[in-house]
């Protein structure tokens, strides 16, 4: 069995400057489970893990890998593994030679990097310079690095950017067996779309700060539906929704009801002899819900799925 | 600590750069020894002026050109060793083997000294080959039997070793590849010869003029070109490499507390 590996992190934050990129952060990350680590651009993703691995000083709080800061872990690239960018190779240098480069360090041999490369597909081209590998080839090199030291602790940033479909796939099952194995996974990403198939668990950060955190499930009960009302009649709509308490929104041409399904408006409305033109499920995604969240800045963190 | 200074020396030896500089030093030395002994020889020749060198002397200083003229090899390769780590953000994965900002500095410095004594050998044995077939045929010989010659070529071997890592030294401080290629060429090429011509010119400043790198690579070798007499105008040996240290201690240092101590991102 791995030895369980958590991540901590505690009121971290981070200004360059004027810019607060992490402003008061706190979330945790459980092992055996992939973790979706998700935010619009600029939200601090890359900022928080570079904290995580040492490599950026917090300006307050703590940033913590089993209850240990990055650089007091001996042999660090043998307990975490990490992929931060596609592009920071040296061009000149062969695929193979880049994971040589680092393997006395991490203390494995040069088979060990063969073996990596043949796990994500790049044995044909371990001899060729870097420079002529394309963005997803770049993208499986960072891989295979993060990989090297077999790492109870697997952090990827945008890991799926320049990944073919079936490259999306395959880097799926590949997480989610590491979480099956009792590591400790966590995937940024600022679609979430791009996870949703992949991730048991959420934190969502949005201007350095928490929005929310919870698993998936918590995340997808934030998700209401939403029942587009269309009559000739916009005022009797109004006044059954309100003899309903259903929350609406007028929209153009017709009312919006949230979390209140089709076929109960549509009793409702036959109940109580209101003409409708339309009673259409206009659903909302896991996406409106992650946009919602991460749109409006002052929108007070929630967690473990309870709407805010 | 052994585990670092093998990756440097890999991540050195694994791309193209090395050997390419290697080649341009090579034909460069080569080229300029040849030119020196010749016009040395021919000067003597045909104007016979009294103040120019002769035999072993003669010898001494043309062997002597691979540190002055080639120092600036060995300066840049060393200085690749950070700077290519910052231009290519591989520092990242490198910091993230290795969190300690004193090992990674340590291994680059340790390490500089493969690719030091490869261009040190390459380098002086340029120069050798350049000028020695000339000095025996036209001059009064190459007096590479000489023990005094010897020990010249070793030091030289030696002083182009430490260039390369006080290259090093200079690329954890300038990080950016592009001003540290600049700095170096433009100090080399320009800055230092005319301080030691300017400064070597009276008495009262030919003593700092020692202490400039250049000089004291002389005084490590035991010859100068710059220097009509090699026992006044230098350094002893062992005060020129220890100014040397000084340089490259003086450099790692505010390498190790600014630079390296900067966010990586
Ligand atoms: N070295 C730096 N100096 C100044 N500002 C920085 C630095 N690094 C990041 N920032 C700022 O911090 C904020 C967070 O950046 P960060 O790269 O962490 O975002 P991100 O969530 O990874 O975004 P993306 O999805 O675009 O990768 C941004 O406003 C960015 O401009
Ligand atoms: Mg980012």
């Amino acid at each position: 069995m791995r030895t369980e590996t958590d991540i901590v992190v505690d009121h971290l934050t981070k200004r360059f400057g004027s810019v607060t990129a992490v402003d008061d952060l706190s979330f945790t990350v459980r092992p055996g489970a992939v973790t979706g680590f998700l935010g619009p651009n600029g939200a601090g993703k890359t900022t928080t893990l570079r904290m995580l691995l040492g490599l950026v000083r917090p300006t307050s709080g703590a940033a913590l890998i089993g209850g240990r800061r990055y650089e007091d872990i001996e042999r660090p690239a043998s307990v975490v593994g990490a992929a931060l960018e596609a592009s920071s190779f040296h061009p000149g240098r062969s695929g193979l030679d880049h994971l040589r480069v680092y393997a006395p360090q991490i203390g494995v041999s040069d088979a060990r990097c063969h073996e990596m490369l043949e796990l994500v597909g790049l044995a044909d081209s371990a001899k060729r310079r870097v420079g002529g590998y394309s963005m997803g080839m770049r993208q499986r090199l960072g891989l295979a690095y993060a990989l090297l030291g077999d790492p109870d602790v697997i952090l990827l940033d945008e890991p799926a950017n320049g990944l073919d479909p079936q490259g999306i796939v395959w880097l799926r099952r590949l997480l989610r067996i590491f979480a099956d194995e009792g590591r400790t996974v966590l995937v940024s990403s600022h679609v979430l779309s791009e996870v949703q198939h992949t991730v048991d668990d959420v934190v969502i950060i949005a201007q350095g700060r928490l929005v929310h955190a919870s698993s998936l499930d918590g995340l997808r009960a934030l998700a209401e539906t939403r029942v587009r009302l269309a009559g000739p009649d916009e005022e009797r709509l109004a006044g059954l929704a309100a003899e309903h308490g259903w929350r609406v929104e007028r929209v153009d041409g017709g009312l919006d009801v949230f979390g209140v399904s089709a076929a109960q408006i549509g009793a409702a409305a036959f109940a109580a002899g209101v003409e409708l033109h339309q009673l259409a499920d206009v659903g909302v995604g896991l996406e409106d819900v992650f946009l919602r969240l991460t749109s409006s800045p002052d929108a007070p963190a929630s967690r473990g799925g309870v709407a805010a | 600590m052994s585990a670092a200074i093998r990756a440097e020396v890999r991540k050195l030896f694994s791309t193209r750069l090395w050997w390419l500089l290697a080649l341009v030093l090579v034909a460069y030395l080569v080229f300029i020894g040849a030119v020196m002994a010749f016009s040395f020889t021919v000067q003597v020749d045909t104007m016979g002026q009294a103040e120019m060198p002769t035999g072993e002397d003669m010898a001494k200083q043309i062997y002597s050109l691979t540190s002055p003229i080639g120092y600036v090899f060995p300066l840049i390769i060393g200085s690749l060793l950070f700077t290519g780590e910052f231009r290519h953000k591989t520092i990242t994965a490198s910091l993230l083997v290795e969190p300690s900002r004193w090992i990674l500095l340590g291994a680059k410095l340790l390490a500089s000294l493969s690719v030091g004594v490869v261009y040190g050998i390459l380098g002086t044995a340029s120069t050798v080959v350049g000028a020695a077939p000339i000095l025996a045929w036209r001059g009064e010989g190459a007096f590479l039997g000489s023990g005094d010659i010897l020990v010249l070529l070793g030091m030289s071997v030696v002083v182009m070793t430490i260039w390369a890592v006080l290259g090093t030294a200079i690329g954890s401080v300038l990080t950016n590849q592009i001003a540290a290629i600049i700095v170096i060429l433009a100090f080399t090429q320009f800055v230092e010869p005319i301080a030691r011509m300017a400064l070597g010119a009276w008495d009262l400043t030919s003593d700092v003029a020692k202490f400039l790198p250049g000089a004291a690579a002389d005084a490590v070798v035991g010859a100068s070109f710059y220097a009509q007499d090699a026992s006044t105008d230098l350094l002893s040996r062992g005060a020129g490499a220890a100014v040397m240290l000084a340089y490259i201690v003086v450099f790692a240092l505010i390498g190790r507390y600014v630079t390296l101590r900067r966010d990586i991102g």
